[in-house]
């Protein structure tokens, strides 16, 4: 077996779990709630396998690397990171329905890493033969997908409350009555927000340290590790919007969206739209 | 007036304190931060010549070629820093109240604000109850306070009351990272040393041009770099020896260091960082009409003189070069040959195709000989005292976060009259977890 025909596993599997949640939401009938995260759980099995064969692969290919060290191999981790986080929260606070908000976003970056992107096993070039890339990469992602998960119950959010007001009386009818109630979603987006903050903490402070012990400088105000303050600015406003009068609720929902926006851009758009204009680590 | 004056002062305090400022500036730092990610930091000529001149003049005035120490950012930064200095000041003594001095007396008002409170019958009197629910707070939860007010008796426990200051840690490690940058700006410096294998350098280039002297010298022994069958880089590395008036200090000799792996010695820290050849090529060129061959020795980029009366400028060479031409290998290089008419030209020149030059059609013919296998290595220097402190700031804030999210203070109040057992709880973080301590507290309560 190899980690290529087991990604391939993966994507479908989390394809028809998305599919699934979207007939749990039109149907609310609570076996193929349980039938949609079971699929979702099966195809994050299948895809911790894969990523193991990955490994065991680059050692074969006489590389020998963790798989996290191109965009392919990233994004493959970050899909894993969200049923991940999407898993724990699932399990701990038994909202189910908020899956079919999060795993389109994992079958998203599922299909993308296979349909486009290059998934050849590259040796590591020198700035990057440091473990402080695994700490780096794991906190970072760990931190992205709850962000991507809070981003998802938010949304959930603003549809629910467009519906019904903010005050939830107005009963909304339909799929929409299936989420939980705003009060919930609102603790929720907190909840997955308060997992991802110490992670991209940890990750920001984690890619200081190696910034420092591979060029002798923590900070440079490089595009990437700009982009990835600003995110943090963002979520730390949303901390701080919640325990203040007005902002909470729509407006915080509203933020955690524009915080996952800018996640999102840290982690693609540096590279897309603005590489060119500083090489990181590329000496002087 | 005073009045008015105070009105003043107290309205501009509490602006300073207030969290709608802390969320404007935070949204203003990151909304000001892209700037610097869209518009090049201490941009090259090229982009300067590619935008018009209005738009230079309106970037410089602003700061936006060096963004992240323009005065209005720094501003920012200082605003945030006040405006979290005056927020602690005004919540901590609270706070600090609250967790010192609680709340022992678990009267009707309080139960009234608690949403988990329980109601028992039991057989005893105020006083041997309060013994019995004493006893079982102890094992149970945490040691309680004892208050008795007209007969019965308040019991008050709590757990982790600590925990309140854990954003208050988070707060103070903002300003410890902010202290540790600013040692490190005005006590440190950054710079870029090029060695010559076998040679050494005493003075290294600042980040701003001015030389720097180390107070001792470095000494590159050896180079050596080492590629992938696919051509790219493995490994740079540099074996360096630290000496002191000249000679080698024991325990500095013969360090090797690579990217990822630098050496420090005396707070200074030496990064490999890049290289490049610094030995001579040997190159002979001759007449295409015939005449003696001549031998010529060149350095990278400098201008070579040649008999014809025009210059030969080496850009670039490799040890090999089937990535770039993948039918041929071998060593080669690349110049620029400027005739004595003004006219210049691209050379290529490989080692192993030493007729490889006819098919440039120019007067001169050039071959690739060899060269000295030499190098320099480029290495990032770096003295920062501040960088501990920033840690220390950083390693702070990962514990106060942690505690600020994960631990919460949780409260109970037992109140005992004769053959009554009130008891109440509460938690200020994850209710929903305290309420499974106090279910269980309150079913251990109804089996007593
Ligand atoms: C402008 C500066 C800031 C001010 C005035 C400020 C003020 C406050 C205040 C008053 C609280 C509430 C404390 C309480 O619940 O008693 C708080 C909470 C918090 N602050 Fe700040 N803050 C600032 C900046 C930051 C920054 C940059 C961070 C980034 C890590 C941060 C992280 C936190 C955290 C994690 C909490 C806890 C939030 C929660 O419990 O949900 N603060 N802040």
């Amino acid at each position: 077996m190899t980690s290529s025909l087991l990604f391939n596993v993966t994507t479908f599997t989390y394809l028809v779990s998305m599919l699934i949640f979207f007939t749990f939401l039109a149907t609310k009938n609570k076996t193929i709630g349980i039938v949609a995260s079971c699929a979702a759980y099966f195809g994050f099995v299948a895809q911790t396998v894969a990523i193991v064969l990955r490994w065991k692969e680059s050692y074969a290919a006489g590389v020998g690397h963790a798989p996290l060290t191109n965009l392919y191999e990233s994004v493959i981790f970050f899909s894993w990171t969200i049923i991940l986080i999407y898993g724990i929260i699932e399990l701990k606070y038994k909202y189910r329905v908020v899956g079919a908000f999060v795993v389109p976003f994992a079958l998203l970056g599922m299909a993308w890493a296979q349909l486009g992107l290059e998934s050849h096993i590259e040796p590591l070039v020198p700035a990057l033969q440091s473990n402080w890339l695994l700490y780096h990469v794991i906190t970072c992602f760990l931190g992205y997908a709850a962000f991507a998960v809070a981003c998802g119950i938010s949304i959930m959010y603003l549809i629910k409350e467009s519906m019904e007001g903010a005050s939830g009386d107005a009963q909304a009818g339909g799929i929409i009555a299936q989420f939980p109630s705003i009060r919930v979603l609102d603790d929720l987006n907190y909840k997955a927000i308060m997992i991802g903050f110490p992670l991209l903490t940890l990750g920001i402070i984690t890619g200081a340290a190696w910034a420092n012990y591979a060029w002798g400088t923590y900070w440079s105000w490089d595009p990437k590790e700009t982009w990835s303050l600003i995110v943090w600015f963002i979520y730390a406003a949303f901390l701080h919007a919640r325990i203040t009068r007005g902002w909470v609720g729509r407006r915080a929902a509203i933020l955690s969206v524009v915080g996952f926006a800018a996640t999102i851009f840290c982690y693609l758009g540096v590279n897309l739209f603005l590489s060119g204009l500083h090489s990181y680590g590329a000496g002087r | 007036m005073t009045t008015n004056k105070r009105g003043f002062i107290q309205s501009v305090w509490d602006f300073f304190c207030s969290l709608k400022l802390s969320i404007s500036l935070l949204i203003g730092l990151a909304a000001t931060s892209i700037i610097g990610t869209v518009i090049p930091q201490s941009p090259p000529r090229e982009y300067l010549e590619s935008i018009s001149q209005t738009k230079i003049a309106l970037y410089s005035k602003l700061g936006f070629f060096d963004m992240y120490h323009s005065w209005w950012f720094i501003l920012l930064l200082y605003l945030l820093t006040l405006n979290l200095i005056c927020c602690s000041i005004k919540r901590l003594p609270r706070v600090w109240k609250f967790v010192s001095e609680p709340t022992l007396i678990f009267d009707e008002g309080l139960e009234k604000t608690l949403s988990l409170t329980h109601h028992f019958k039991m057989e005893g009197d105020a006083a041997s109850l309060k013994d019995k629910m004493a006893a079982f707070l102890k094992g149970e939860f945490a040691e309680p306070v004892i208050t008795e007010v007209n007969g019965e008796y308040h019991l008050f426990a709590q757990r982790t009351p600590y925990c309140r200051l854990g954003v208050y840690v988070v707060h103070f490690s903002i300003i410890i990272i902010f202290i540790g940058a600013l040692i490190g700006s005005y006590f440190g410096y950054k710079g870029y040393a090029q060695i010559e294998e076998g040679t050494s350098v005493s003075t290294i280039e600042n980040r701003n041009g001015r030389q720097t002297d180390l107070g001792f010298a470095v000494k590159c022994e050896k180079f050596s770099v080492t590629f992938y069958d696919t051509g790219a880089p493995k490994e740079f590395k540099s074996i360096l020896t630290v000496l002191e008036n000249g000679q080698p200090v024991p325990g500095f000799i013969s360090i090797p260091i690579v990217v990822n792996s630098p050496l420090t010695y005396k707070g200074i820290t030496f990064y490999q960082s890049s290289y490049g050849p610094a030995g001579m090529f040997q190159i002979t060129v001759r007449d295409r009409k015939g005449g003696a061959p001549v031998k010529l020795a060149v350095r990278q980029g400098e201008k070579t003189p040649l008999p014809n009366g025009g210059f030969f400028q080496l850009l670039e060479t490799t040890a090999d070069v089937s990535p770039f031409m993948p039918q041929l290998s071998g060593p080669a290089l690349r110049g620029t040959y400027m005739g004595p008419d003004g006219t210049s030209q691209q050379v290529v020149l490989l080692r192993n195709y030493p007729n490889f030059d006819l098919q440039r059609g120019g007067d001169l013919v050039m071959t690739y000989d060899g060269s000295e296998e030499k190098y320099y290595t480029g290495l990032q220097v770096a003295k920062d005292p501040g960088v501990w402190v920033v840690w220390t700031g950083c390693a702070l804030m990962v514990l106060g976060i942690i505690i600020a999210f994960f631990l919460s203070h949780k409260r109970v109040w037992i109140r005992t009259a004769n053959g009554r057992v009130i008891f109440g709880g509460t938690a200020n973080k994850n209710q929903a977890a305290f309420q499974l301590v106090f279910d269980t507290l309150t079913d251990k309560l109804k089996q007593m």
